[in-house]
């Protein structure tokens, strides 16, 4: 058997800090917490080390079929974990000293490690094993702050995640019952003789929880509630970090384990895009709270990254344009609610009235981000919808890539009601203790992301090779 | 070479953001003006050097995201060293006139050295993505530099308004060049490549889509009817500086994309919808001359002879593209044309709307009804404008003229009734620009009375003068001794025709 732990080294540092530092947490004095925290960086950076040495070696599979490590596992690693690391600097501000500092840090490892383990799965039962490794810890994340909101919008992210949870687990039953097997590879040709109707049933029903990770139409209705109801970290960890995974995830499960007779699953997965991409913009129109209208801007977004997927049997620049563009998306969406994170009492777009004279530099950041999110040119994003769109016209849906365009339009509605006021009007002296700074390290958050959202595009060329290669079947 | 003229505005642009808002003007305009004379100079030099028959000079081709087909490729060539002529002199001229600005001058100054580096850039770009890079960012930057400098709460709309139509421009065009990218094997953003492989060549009804989504950009951009409702707002609300950089470099953009783009890498397209570019061009002359003759606020007024001017040059380009009846010579002139209108556009009306922002600055009002008898006053303000004004209208002895006599020749063979109709348009154009001289400079003495106004209304100060006066000197040296322009745009034009004519 090819049960080696080797290759797994990012997922293991995950688990052990987290397991680590719960039982350390338990000793640990409130003031000496940060102990802790420091353990889940050195996590992350392991990971992240092991994975870059490992993306120059072939891929593979692991534990028989059921984990596989190619380039789309690899790259959710990298993103996962320094998107976890962008996280944890966002939000020392705001648990430091917290009674509960140790459980934010554990929880917010074992939810990374359940993305990137979604990324991997390559078998029904770890995929949702993965689903709710990456899942529970997310409900007890939103409702860390305990107070009415949190509590409202950690039981509607639980009750929505437990129902599409069930579904998914009828899913994967049904699945296992018409193929005979869980493994990715053998579905794939168990499934071409099974009725198809069963078949369609069971991939509708797993698709479906999946969406629910990613956070897209029709099942994204904890959204705007999660990211408006808890603290604003936490709210970039749960609107940024599943998606990755989850939309890794759906592409693995789509293209390896579902053949293309039994259902047309392009054909669904773009009319999801589609309604994804314009219900988000349409509902982010009107938005005043700047989390409210991030929440639905990353529904928006899903929209575009679903669109890669909607062509991932059919176009050969699918795969690579859906990591590169996961990548600068998380960096761009992280760096947006960095600045939030940084200015925590503007919770209003109005509030952010004069942010260019005060902080000319957390203003910059949040251009970058909202036009990256546009996708202007030189920032990431715009590469990444380069890719996605060229996909797309490639895999002959050119009609989504006309639909992607009119809604790119429509979304620079939003968030130009966002930059006007913050970058052309004079700060009004009464509310300038709304642009109070939260601190060191938020700041250091927004400043990387920002760096970052504009660095992927600007070296493009050399990140692009790196996300380039096929899954592994 | 090509590389450090466009980087060198936006290198200075970052040196300056380290200095102190409180270092004064001074410390941020002169440096700007010696930046752009560096960078005008470095024009002039890569003009010298630059043989004219030999296609594409001063290339640098380097690998940017090849996965992507993507490349930092670069180059000039007839049709686009005059535009980077223009761009950097126009920027010279815009920062002399800023040394009056006293709002929030280091932005100010940053933003526009941005712009310069953006402008340049797009004009030498010779990959579609690069070019698309600095399509975007020129929107991105002037939407700024119109909200954040403009006249008040109205300049806001107005950035924005300018921004959504131009954004969905682009987009579109970005939906042109993918399926451009996806034609070509290999799959390239590559404009050298696309223009010498022509991809979409017999693709029929593919190659009409993309030219579609190219000239909708393009067609948002220049701006012709009816895409066109956003730049009267953009204009009047603006700085009389950006009003100068948004008429005499962005609106090129649009039609250079025209001759760089659309014509060239699909000429079979070009061919088959020519008289739809001809048709939009005379309807853009003639309506935006008829709504440019009924305007009474003097910046609006130019503003629709805009939409005029830029009509010309869609006739132009159109009629390049209709082989029958013609020949080579006629259709090489009038790409000619076109390519001179746009320059001499771009020195006239960057001079008229400076001559406005000089205007308002006195009476604080665009308002021509406000103004009379101002000749007596003001002689130099008066004799400027009024050249400027004669150029415009197609004066012989002005570079208008030698830019749409050449229009209508070279189109009168192949789009006959198109061009006599075009011609009504100069007759308007000289109406409107007559009577609003007459009204503004002859007659009784009169001023705005509005609060706040000076009262006097002091002539051109030294700085203006220095701004406007070699814009308008260029203006008549181009209408005088033509030959240093055209001896460089033709080869180039003759090149194009040759290629749309297949």
């Amino acid at each position: 058997m090819n049960e080696r732990l080797g290759p797994l080294i990012p997922e293991i540092a995950l688990a052990a800090s987290a397991v680590i530092g719960l039982l350390a947490g338990a000793w640990l004095p409130r003031h000496r917490q940060w102990i802790v925290r420091l353990m889940a960086a050195c996590a992350c950076l392991t990971g992240l080390a092991a994975t870059g040495l490992a993306m120059t070696q072939a891929a593979t599979v692991d534990f028989g079929t059921s984990y596989a490590i190619d380039v789309a596992t690899h790259t959710v690693r990298v993103v996962v974990l320094a998107a976890t690391l962008l996280v944890l600097c966002l939000s020392i501000v705001t648990v430091q000293g917290h009674k509960r500092e140790t459980e934010f840090y554990v929880l917010l490892q074992l939810a990374a490690l359940g993305t990137i383990i979604l990324s991997g799965a390559s078998d029904l039962l770890l995929l949702f094993a993965a689903y709710l490794l990456a899942s529970v810890p997310g409900y007890a994340l939103a409702g860390f702050l305990k107070d009415s909101l949190a509590t409202e919008a950690a039981l509607k992210y639980y009750l929505m995640g437990a129902l599409l949870g069930v579904l998914m687990l009828t899913g994967v039953t049904l699945l296992y019952g018409v193929g005979g097997t869980t493994s990715y590879p053998l579905l794939h040709t168990a499934l071409a003789a099974a009725p198809h109707g069963a078949v369609a049933v069971g991939v509708l029903a797993v698709v479906a929880g999946l969406l629910f990770k990613i956070g897209g139409v029709p099942a994204h209705f904890w959204v705007p509630d999660v990211t408006d109801g808890t603290s604003t970290p936490i709210a970039a960890f749960v609107t940024t970090v599943p998606k990755i995974g989850g939309l890794a995830a759906l592409l693995r499960l789509l293209t390896v384990a579902i053949p293309a007779s039994a259902i047309d699953w392009p054909l669904l997965v773009a009319i999801l895009a589609a309604a994804s991409m314009t219900l988000g913009n349409l509902a982010a129109f009107f938005q005043t709270s700047v989390n409210r209208l991030l929440a639905y801007s990353t529904i928006s977004q899903v929209g575009y990254l679903l669109m890669a997927v909607a062509v991932a049997s059919r176009s050969d620049l699918a795969t690579q344009s859906l990591l590169f563009y996961l990548a600068a998306y998380a960096v761009t969406n992280l760096g947006a609610f960095a600045v939030v994170a940084q200015l925590p009492h503007a919770r209003t777009l109005a509030d952010y009235r004069g942010l260019a004279r005060q902080h000319p530099g957390l203003a910059a950041v949040l251009i970058v981000c909202l036009l990256g999110l546009v996708g202007t040119p030189p920032t990431g994003v715009f590469l990444g919808k380069l890719e996605v769109f060229t996909a797309a016209i490639d895999g002959g849906y050119g009609w989504l890539a006309v639909l992607a365009v009119l809604n790119t339009v429509a979304s620079l509605f939003y968030y130009l009601r966002w930059l006007a006021p913050a970058l052309l009007r004079a700060p009004a002296e009464s509310r300038l203790r709304l642009l109070r700074p939260a601190g060191r390290w938020p700041a250091v958050g927004a400043y990387t992301a920002g760096v970052a959202a504009l660095g992927l595009g600007i070296v493009g060329g050399a990140v692009l090779p790196v996300v380039t290669g096929p899954l592994i079947h | 070479m090509l590389s450090a003229i466009v980087f060198l505005p936006a290198v200075a642009a970052l040196a300056l953001l380290t200095v102190p808002a409180r270092a004064g003007r001074g410390a941020f305009v002169w440096p700007w003006i010696a930046v752009s004379a560096v960078d005008l100079a470095l024009v002039v030099a890569a003009w010298v050097g630059y043989d004219p028959h030999d296609g594409f000079g001063w290339t640098e081709n380097v690998p940017w995201i090849p996965n992507a087909g993507v490349g930092y490729h670069i180059g000039v060539d007839g049709l686009s060293l005059p535009l980077v002529g223009l761009t950097a002199g126009l920027f010279l001229a815009v920062a002399i006139y800023s040394l009056r600005e006293t709002r929030r001058i280091k932005s100010y100054v940053c933003l526009f050295l941005f712009l310069q580096t953006v402008c340049l850039g797009l004009f030498v770009a010779l990959d579609l993505i690069l070019f698309f890079l600095f399509f975007d960012l020129s929107i991105v930057g002037m939407f700024f530099v119109i909200a954040g400098w403009g006249h008040g709460a109205a300049a806001r709309a107005a950035a924005t308004k300018f921004f959504l139509y131009t954004f969905v421009g682009s987009l579109a065009l970005l939906l042109g060049f993918i399926g451009l990218y996806l034609a070509a094997t290999p799959h390239t953003f590559d404009m050298v490549v696309l223009i010498r492989t022509n991809p979409l060549t017999g693709q029929g009804l593919y190659g009409g889509l993309v030219l579609l989504a190219v000239a909708l950009g393009l067609a948002v951009k220049t701006p012709t009817v009816p895409f066109h409702t956003w730049l009267p707002p953009a204009h009047t609300d603006a700085p009389a500086t950006g009003s100068a950089i948004l008429a005499g470099v962005l609106l090129k953009m649009g039609t250079y994309g025209f001759v760089r783009i659309a014509m060239p890498m699909l000429p079979e397209s070009w061919r088959r919808y020519a008289l739809v570019f001809v048709v939009v061009g005379v309807v853009s002359v003639l309506y935006g001359a008829l709504v440019a003759l009924a305007q009474t606020n003097v910046k609006r007024m130019i503003a629709y002879t805009s939409v005029n001017h830029m009509g010309y040059i869609l006739l132009a380009v159109g009629a390049a593209g209709i082989l029958a009846g013609t020949d080579t010579q006629a259709r090489s002139l009038a790409v000619t044309g076109a390519v001179t209108q746009m320059v001499s556009h771009g020195l006239l009306t960057g001079a008229l709307f400076l001559l406005t922002g000089v205007l308002y600055d006195r009476g604080h009002t665009y308002d021509m009804a406000a103004y009379s008898g101002l000749a007596a006053r003001t002689p130099m303000f008066a004799g400027l404008t009024a050249l400027a004004a004669f150029g415009s209208l197609g004066l012989p002895g002005l570079s208008g003229f030698i830019a749409e006599f050449q229009i209508f020749t070279g189109s009168l063979p192949s789009a006959t009734i198109a061009t006599a109709l075009a011609v009504l348009g100069i007759l308007v154009t000289a109406a409107l620009f007559l009577s609003a001289l007459q009204r503004i400079f002859l007659g009784p003495l009169r001023l705005p009375d509005a609060p706040g106004t000076p009262g006097v209304f002091s002539d051109l100060k030294a700085s203006e003068a220095a701004s406007i006066g070699p814009l308008l000197a260029l203006a008549v040296a181009i209408g005088v001794a033509p030959r240093f322009l055209l001896d460089v745009i033709e080869p180039a034009a003759r090149t194009l025709t040759q290629l749309v004519a297949g």
